[in-house]
């Protein structure tokens, strides 16, 4: 196959094309994550009327629980420390962050599993948590264009809401918003892998679905629970990091060093979570069965 | 050095049966019994069994997607499992019944992916895929999703895609299932062309005999997971007893049935009218010729002997290992 390989072409072997171990295999590994990333966001791209129809539910839905938390708020105007613009804000941006950082539906690599496809991916020069990774920020970014904005965009019209008053919660609301889709990708990779082991996954999708919605923030601010029980949760278990802490950054419920702090939990919980993904994969592989001839 | 060096690899696989209602009893059942291999830098390598004999697990064994229970590996020189990163950087896969195309994307866009998830420099990338473009006839569906191709244009795109990092060793696991004969032919071209013109090495599973026929010097065939025979397919034929065959009309039957050196008779059809003879130590021109002073021959034909009838022989056995050394490629 010298023609496929070797030079007269101008094609210099594959050994030849991997760089040294120098500053510039780190540039290399960016430009394939990019690349992965680019893909994975066209990849989304490419399914615009599910695009418009999951936005606009999540505008629907934004009024509907919108109504219900300002209900709650009353006469008196607060409720656990929100005030009626900051649970305006709440709704909306948390309606808005719904499917960026994406909580249910997502059963690629189950799939995957379950058919044997999984094989191709082990196949690739890049390690799976890696290239799954780099994909679904691709769909996140994908998902911030046109299932973030028609809520946030909406909610303004209808509602008065907070808008952040110190520049510093900007970056930190992007950061936090950023590990937040990190950590849930983490949480559904798990979810997913224990599809090597159980081969129908339906049981730990359940339980996540139960637990993400209602300990993350999405059903009711996490603030309407005793103080002990929320402390538990935020740093016991990963699911406030996902929604929680993101908006209650945007609203600015607390000082900037607990912004930050809070911002530090997220993070814990990401590393966490990528590295037990690495860990379960590496168990995985060593008793994979790939199904199917 | 061999580019692939297999030696006793077994694979274990745990079923349970059913044992009564509630009971189930675990039973270790193995997939591949020892398998020995050593393929050398720009082989061509059937590699054939029944359905279930484990061809499709070696193969998993040796691209590092499985680890097996037992044995040695090395492939171009790497452990498969340990070092399955950097192996995967140096062999390309085909597996004919799975994708490792992005179903949402153009191929094009799937190719532009794995030059980067491969790292391959855009010069030598965009060489290949002209190539394969050439080759392959990729352009009439080069933009559109993997989704909506075919199965005959899908397989082209995998050939391609796994051809794009330039590989040392192709591993193509049935990739000629399910295609129509036009497909099957351009496939087969396609691989007989990288077989013709370079160091590339080639391992094939494949049901379909005639790929093996057309494209492989060396068959490797296994059964309950050992191999039954590793040689050229001429040694299997002489193993087996199958030969060429000549075929002779004669306008009218002999009195007797002729003997000719080299060429027993193996049938006489049509009441003498039609004789066959199988070809062991002489060629077609002999048998022709001395036909020709014994009768007035109205038609001759040659028939080549049939693989497929004499692997299915070797099918049915499902004995221990027969290596035969003797006719082991070079």
């Amino acid at each position: 196959m010298a023609w496929l390989r070797k030079e007269g072409n101008g094609v210099g072997s594959v050994t030849a094309t991997v760089a040294p171990p120098t500053a510039s295999n780190v540039i290399l590994w960016f430009r394939t994550f990019g690349a992965i990333a680019g893909s994975g966001f066209r990849r989304y791209a490419t399914y615009r009327q599910a695009a418009v129809a999951g936005a606009v539910t999540n505008t629907v839905f934004g009024f509907l629980r919108c109504y219900l938390l300002l209900a709650v708020a009353g006469a008196a105007g607060s409720v656990a420390g929100y005030d009626r613009a900051q649970l305006a804000t709440f709704v909306w941006a948390g309606q808005g962050l719904l499917a960026v950082i994406l909580f249910w539906g997502w059963t690629d690599l189950a799939d995957r599993i379950r058919t044997g496809e999984v094989a191709s991916d082990l196949l690739r020069p890049v390690h799976p948590v890696t290239s799954y990774l780099a994909t679904d920020l691709g769909r996140a970014g994908w998902a911030g264009v046109s299932r973030l904005l028609p809520p946030v965009l909406v909610g303004p019209l209808f509602f008065d809401v907070h808008l952040p008053a110190r520049w510093q919660t900007v970056p930190l609301f992007v950061a936090s918003v950023l590990l937040a889709v990190v950590l849930s990708f983490g949480c559904r990779y798990l979810v997913n892998a224990t599809a090597y082991w159980l081969e129908d996954v339906r049981g730990p999708q359940i339980l996540w679905t139960l637990a993400s919605g209602a300990f993350a923030g999405l059903y009711f601010p996490l603030p309407f629970l005793p103080d002990a029980l929320y402390l538990a949760l935020q740093f016991g278990t990963p699911f406030p990091s996902l929604l929680q802490i993101p908006l209650d950054v945007l609203v600015e419920r607390d000082s900037t060093a607990t912004q930050v702090g809070l911002v530090a939990v997220q993070a814990g919980w990401t590393v966490a979570a990528l590295a037990l993904c690495r860990l379960v994969q590496r168990r995985a592989e060593r008793r994979l069965v790939v199904q199917g001839g | 050095m061999s580019v692939i060096e297999a030696r006793y690899l077994r694979k274990e696989f745990t079923v349970r049966v059913k044992a009564g209602r509630l009971r189930r009893v675990k039973r270790t059942v193995a997939a591949v019994d020892g398998v020995d291999l050593l393929v050398e830098r720009g082989e061509m390598l059937g590699y054939i069994g029944p359905n279930g004999a484990g061809k499709s697990t070696t193969l998993k064994m040796l691209t590092g997607v499985l680890t097996p229970t037992s044995g040695e590996v090395r492939v171009c020189g790497l452990r498969p499992v340990p070092e399955r990163t950097r192996l995967a950087l140096r062999i390309g896969v085909v597996f004919g019944q799975r994708s490792q195309l992005w179903w949402d994307l153009p191929l094009r866009d799937s190719f532009d992916l794995l030059r980067h998830v491969y790292r391959v420099p855009a010069d030598a990338h965009a060489a290949r895929l002209r190539r394969c473009r050439d080759l392959l006839d990729l352009d009439g569906f080069l933009d559109t999703p993997v989704r909506q191709l075919s199965l005959g244009q899908r397989m082209r795109g995998e050939l391609t895609a796994a051809l794009l990092h330039g590989p040392e060793v192709l591993f193509l696991d049935e990739p000629t299932i399910g295609l129509d004969v036009v497909s099957k032919q351009a496939v087969r071209g396609f691989l007989g062309e990288l077989g013709r013109v370079g160091d590339t090495t080639l391992v094939l599973t494949t049901h379909d005999l005639a790929d093996i026929e057309r494209l492989c010097r060396r068959l490797v065939v296994i059964d309950h997971g050992r191999v039954v025979h590793d040689g050229t397919i001429a040694a299997l034929h002489d193993r087996y007893g199958s030969r060429r065959l000549v075929v002779a009309d004669l306008d009218a039957a002999l009195p007797e049935p002729p003997e000719l050196p080299g060429a027993p008779l193996r049938g006489v059809e049509a009441d003498g009218h039609r004789l066959v003879f199988a070809l062991e130590s002489t060629g077609a021109a002999e048998v022709v010729a001395a036909l020709a002073g014994l009768a007035t021959l109205r038609d001759i034909s040659i028939v080549e002997p049939d693989i497929e009838e004499v692997v299915a022989r070797l099918y049915g056995r499902g004995e221990g290992p027969l290596v035969d050394a003797s006719g082991a490629a070079p």
